[in-house]
């Protein structure tokens, strides 16, 4: 089986494929930059770029999984458009990857607990915790749009080591380390594995696949875990003005 | 010798609040123009939300694509090229369709064409007169753009008159929000305009000095505000259709006379418009007794092709697609766009 993984929900490009033959699995290319440079000029060119240098010809290819949120808005809808193009040129079904357990699986095999964190802004991380249990990744509180005081009172609750990556890190480190958990066993993962890693898209996405999780890309859209600015307050709107007449 | 093969474009629009996809057949037959509007969903706010339109444009694309190839009768292999607007437009609704757009054009092995979106409109004259080539004028006029075009050739563009201020479509739109029309105010202000009588308020008529084709409508969008509020203080009712149709006859009126001017500069007979408030009736009219009187031949496309539509995208790639334009991988959504820009 052969998967072509894609993620551009946060700062960090990616592209990759990844490869499995029974028990075997190991990613042929991987493609990572973590630039200020727009994904809707780079995505597509590293894509072009990983085709070249490993031969690689897309019919040949089972599915597309894409990093499918939360993450930046723009950023999300970028892949997605990408991967449903893909998707529905080639004729190959899409696998919406939650965002961050595709970052929790970067940490494969750890026995403390995962806790992907990314910066989502107005005072919030989107974030969800994660363990691995006989090989497989286990998610604990599915992701969500939290505070991070409100995440770290949850954390505490498991009286577990936790482990933290994703963009939320430089952001809240100090506040997690010296208020929010001190006197709790916290690490931060290294520069190698804590931000969004294509292969880990790609390797999640064998699992789903494997598993019948996937779906049409005319069908797939990610999931903002939010709403817009718009509806939100829409919806404030109409809940001040049905409380005032009652 | 061989036979000349058909030329057949894939088109994707997605700049503003219309999901569309086409296919063209050497750039003047439309096999398909499928177009999924959000105007439903925007007339909740009062206006197109960037952020929902672009959520709507994602979640409809494949189906408004795979719908567009399906009425053609064609499969993706056959199609020569894929062109999509990549400017001007808001820029998270327009980097979907680009998106989009390279991803097909890539997995398929196809020439990539982005198309200027005012280019496009242009075109859209071009799909049901088949006669008309450069070079010819055209005024094109839309929620968000008020230009005066020299068409010189294909995909060759002089901007002769630009608005200062607001577009007309906006002008449109604020003038309905006012007077209780809602949005979009482009088509309820024609309509209730029919009613009204267009001599019944005297709004200015704004001239830009030293720039003989240039507009601005801020002035009588402010006009018929004022208008209502002198009204509203002095206790007296005011007439919906007569503030209605005076507004349009206003803003008609400078549209025409500036075009008037610009064929008579320029010399060329042959006059079209364009955009969204191209349908608007009474500009139409307006501007085809203008033309009719000056032995002007008036060009204008259908109500669907002047709002926002693929097929007007498709017919303007296909002139581009000729001219030898090819975009890389690495084409980028451009909100301020200009006309003639590459």
């Amino acid at each position: 089986m052969r998967i072509l993984a894609l993620d551009s929900s946060g700062l960090v490009a990616g592209v990759a494929v990844v490869e499995s033959e029974g028990e075997e699995e190991q990613t042929v290319a991987e493609y990572t930059v973590n630039y200020k440079k727009t994904h809707s000029q780079t995505l597509l060119p590293m894509l072009d770029e990983v085709v070249k240098m490993i031969n690689l010809d897309l019919d040949e290819i089972d599915a597309i999984a894409v990093a499918g949120g939360p993450g930046s808005f723009t950023g999300l809808r970028i892949g997605s458009a990408t991967a449903k193009g893909l998707g529905f040129a080639l004729g190959k079904p899409l696998i919406h990857i939650p965002t961050l357990e595709g970052l929790a699986f970067n940490l494969w095999g750890t026995d403390q607990l995962v806790c992907p964190i990314m910066d989502a802004r107005r005072g919030q991380v989107y974030t969800g915790i994660y363990e691995f249990k006989d090989g497989a990744l286990k998610v604990l509180e599915d992701q969500m749009a939290v505070g991070i005081e409100e995440l770290g009172g949850r954390l505490k609750e498991y009286g577990r080591p936790v482990i933290f990556l994703g963009d939320g890190v430089p952001v809240h480190r100090q506040a997690l380390t010296e208020k929010i958990m001190a006197g709790c066993a916290v690490s931060f993962a290294p520069a190698n594995m804590n931000r969004q890693r294509a292969a880990s898209i790609g390797s999640l996405g064998i699992r789903y696949y494997l598993a019948g999780r996937t779906e049409t890309a005319a069908a797939h859209q990610p999931d903002y875990l939010r709403v817009s600015q718009a509806e939100r307050e829409r919806a404030e709107r109409e809940r001040v003005a049905s409380r005032e007449h009652v | 010798m061989d036979e000349k093969k058909d030329i057949l474009i894939l088109a994707i629009e997605s700049s503003c609040d219309e999901t569309a996809a086409a296919v063209v057949k050497n750039g003047r037959e439309v096999l398909s123009n499928v177009i999924s509007s959000q105007i439903a969903l925007h007339t909740l706010y009062g206006g197109v939300v960037p952020e929902i339109a672009s959520r709507k444009h994602i979640e409809k694309i494949n189906q408004v694509i795979e719908a567009a190839l399906a009425e053609a009768g064609v499969t993706l292999g056959e199609i020569d090229a894929v062109g999509v607007t990549y400017g001007p437009g808001l820029v998270g609704a327009l980097l979907v369709g680009v998106a989009e757009a390279k991803a097909i054009a890539y997995a398929a092995k196809k020439p990539l064409v982005g198309v200027h979106h005012i280019e496009g409109h242009i075109a859209a004259n071009y799909i049901e007169h088949k006669e008309l080539e450069p070079p010819f004028l055209c005024l094109v006029v839309s929620g968000g753009h008020t230009h005066l075009v020299c068409v010189k050739d294909y995909g060759k563009f002089e901007i002769i008159g630009r608005t200062r201020d607001d577009a007309a479509g906006e002008a449109f739109d604020k003038v309905a929000r006012a007077i209780g029309l809602g949005y979009p105010g482009g088509p309820k202000i024609d309509k209730v305009s029919k009613s009204g009588n267009p001599d019944a308020i005297a709004f200015p008529r704004a001239h830009v000095e030293d720039a003989p084709y240039d507009f601005s409508f801020s002035g009588v969008k402010s006009a018929v505000l004022n208008y209502i509020n002198g009204c509203n203080m002095k206790g007296e009712s005011w007439n919906q259709a007569d503030i209605a149709a005076s507004f349009q006859k206003a803003v008609t009126d400078v549209l025409v006379e500036n075009a008037m001017h610009a064929v008579r500069e320029y010399g060329i007979d042959k006059f079209a418009i364009a955009g969204g408030v191209a349908s608007n009736s009474a500009l139409r009219d307006a501007m085809k007794k203008a033309c009719e009187n000056k032995g002007v031949h008036f060009y204008y496309p259908s109500p669907i092709f002047c709002t926002d539509n693929a097929a007007m995208i498709g017919v303007a790639a296909y002139y581009e697609y000729l001219n030898g334009t090819r975009h890389g991988w690495e084409l980028n959504a451009v909100p301020n766009l200009k006309l003639g820009e590459r």
